[in-house]
């Protein structure tokens, strides 16, 4: 059997008034590809908080690498990258190598500073993302979709052996969606790494990703793609509406639709 | 001045002192202004200010206190305040701004009401509100360099760690730093800086040594390391030239230095500009 990075054993979080996961029971597969997918508000960002240790569930535990997540150390193993919009100041004034290079923080630890082969690692990062010709730009001077690359390669720098995306192509153009999730892929594939990504729009990825889960609130279905190939065209439509794609429009409506 | 500076021993101080304070104010204000905190300092300066005035009242009414250097007190102040914004702010997790109106206005009213047990203002009192030169003692002059040289010296060692949670705090957290400790070291290096600095500028002008120098800086930078370059020659050139002129015109210190951080940030407007309009025309 392969070796589980991530074990989440019935969690179930609620904010001060609102429970927002119930229950959850999932678990991730080195090598794997999976793609979280769910409706606004269903509990996806609260979910990889969770996972990244910066919110506590209520109950249930969490084992990241066969470790109680309390116990966890190894962070530097953990890429993340987050939705874009909430967390980054884009009037800030550092440039891609310096916003790259804060991606190894915590492996190098305190008082340590950068030596001759970080500097490689950085460059490296920044070249596995093809953003090598904009190293001394200012970040607040890229496109949306180069900031998010520069994410990516902060997060790759210290060579996470899991890598989380939370809705990474908000705000990119459909053109560069695609190259980014092919970017994606072959970090997958090439490298190896183990591969988390929320979304709440699978058909761009459906034929990419190996496994899927659909969330909102429950775990509606978790299980390799192919199965979800056809949980979809029964089921899918309980969680979310008739079409995955209209699922955030279509919620009402919906919902109309089964009472009669 | 370069005779006087040789000669009288109050210019030397305040010479050193303005270099310093040229030095570390902008060097957190880079910091500061990134992290969108800039009101903090406005804050933490009028508390600073309470805790003067208390020193003031007791030397006046306590012959017990009348050797002590006031600065001690609103240094202590000053780091009262930064750990009382910090519970604040995580008491009101989504209006954290509150903290700084709540702060400021409880550091005015404290600060008046020592005043007017002192009864009312004095040239000391006034020295600290506006600047001074000739204010400047040898022992401030000591408790200056060794704040300076602890938030270098901290700031050298937890640049990583400090960039990291300036540009991203969510990340920081979830990077598995230790960020609330960094924080909070932060968050009493500027308590320091201010104390420190409010000697030359003034408490009224402090914040804006920490501030302007940044904002002039952020224009023409490429990159962090070089807004920190800037930041600090902007900083440096703001506090000897208003020295320098102060003493010459007779002016206010406090307020020499200011404008020409002003003027400095102006130029730097226009320059960007000027750029621009030279790129757009070739
Ligand atoms: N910090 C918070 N405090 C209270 N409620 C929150 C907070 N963050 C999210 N929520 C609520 O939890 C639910 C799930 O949010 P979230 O996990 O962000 O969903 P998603 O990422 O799937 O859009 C939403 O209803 C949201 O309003
Ligand atoms: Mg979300």
């Amino acid at each position: 059997m392969k070796e589980t990075i991530v074990e989440i054993d019935h969690i179930s979080y609620r904010y001060e008034r609102e429970q927002v996961l119930e229950d959850i029971h999932l678990s991730i597969p080195k090598g794997a590809y999976l793609a979280i997918v769910g409706p606004n508000g269903s509990g996806k960002s609260t979910l990889i908080k969770l996972l990244l240790s910066l919110l506590k569930p209520q109950q249930g535990r969490i084992l990241l690498f066969g470790e109680e997540i309390e116990k966890f150390k190894d962070w530097q193993k953990v890429g993340y990258v987050s939705q874009k919009a909430n967390s980054f100041n884009s009037g800030f004034p550092a440039t891609v190598y310096e916003v790259v290079a804060s991606g190894l923080t915590k492996k190098l630890g305190l008082f340590r500073f950068l030596k001759k082969e970080d500097k490689q690692k950085i460059m490296e990062a920044v070249a596995s993302v093809d953003m090598l010709p904009f190293l001394n730009r200012n970040i607040g001077e890229l496109s949306g979709g180069q900031q998010q690359r520069i994410f990516i390669a902060r997060a790759l720098v210290s060579n996470p052996e899991l890598l989380i995306l939370d809705e990474p192509t908000v705000g990119v153009d459909a053109k560069n969606v695609k190259n980014f999730y092919d970017m994606l892929e072959n970090l997958n594939k090439k490298w190896g790494i183990t591969l988390l990504l929320v979304t709440h729009d699978i058909s761009a990825i459906s034929d990419k990703v190996t496994h899927v889960a659909c969330l909102n609130k429950h775990l509606h279905f978790h299980g390799e793609s192919k199965e979800y190939e056809l949980f979809k065209n029964d089921e899918m439509s309980f969680v979310y509406g008739h079409d995955i794609h209209l699922l955030t429009h279509d919620h009402d409506h919906h919902h109309g639709g089964t009472n009669q | 001045m370069i005779a006087g500076l040789l000669e009288y021993e109050f210019l030397q101080n305040a010479f050193l002192t303005g270099l310093l304070i040229g030095l570390v104010a902008p060097l957190i204000g880079v910091f500061i202004v990134v992290r969108r905190l800039s009101l903090i300092a406005d804050a933490l300066s009028h508390v600073t200010l309470a805790g003067i005035a208390a020193s003031l009242f007791l030397a006046k009414k306590w012959s017990l206190f009348a050797g002590l250097n006031p600065l001690y007190l609103g240094m202590a102040f000053s780091v009262m305040g930064s750990l009382f914004i910090e519970k604040l702010r995580s008491v009101y997790k989504h209006y954290q701004e509150l903290a700084i109106p709540i702060i400021l206005s409880g550091g005015i009213g404290l600060g008046v009401i020592f005043i007017s047990l002192a009864d009312g203002f004095n040239t000391d009192l006034f020295s600290y509100l506006f600047g001074s030169v000739s204010a400047v003692s040898r022992i401030d002059l000591i408790i200056i360099f060794i704040i300076s040289f602890l938030v270098i010296l901290l700031i050298f060692l937890l640049y990583k760690e400090l960039f990291l949670l300036s540009f991203d705090e969510e990340h920081a957290k979830a990077s598995g730093i230790a960020a609330k400790s960094v924080h909070f070291i932060f968050i009493l290096m500027v308590a320091l800086v201010i104390a420190a600095s409010m000697r030359i500028v003034g408490i009224l002008l402090v914040s804006s040594l920490m501030t302007l120098p940044v904002a002039a800086s952020i224009r023409i930078a490429k990159g962090f390391k070089q807004t920190i370059f800037y930041s600090i020659l902007f900083g440096e050139l703001s506090v000897l030239g208003g020295l320098m002129i102060s003493y010459y015109l007779d002016l206010a210190p406090g307020g020499t230095i200011v404008m020409i951080a002003v003027a400095i940030l102006i130029v730097t407007i226009m320059f960007k500009k000027w750029n621009i309009v030279r790129a757009k025309s070739n």
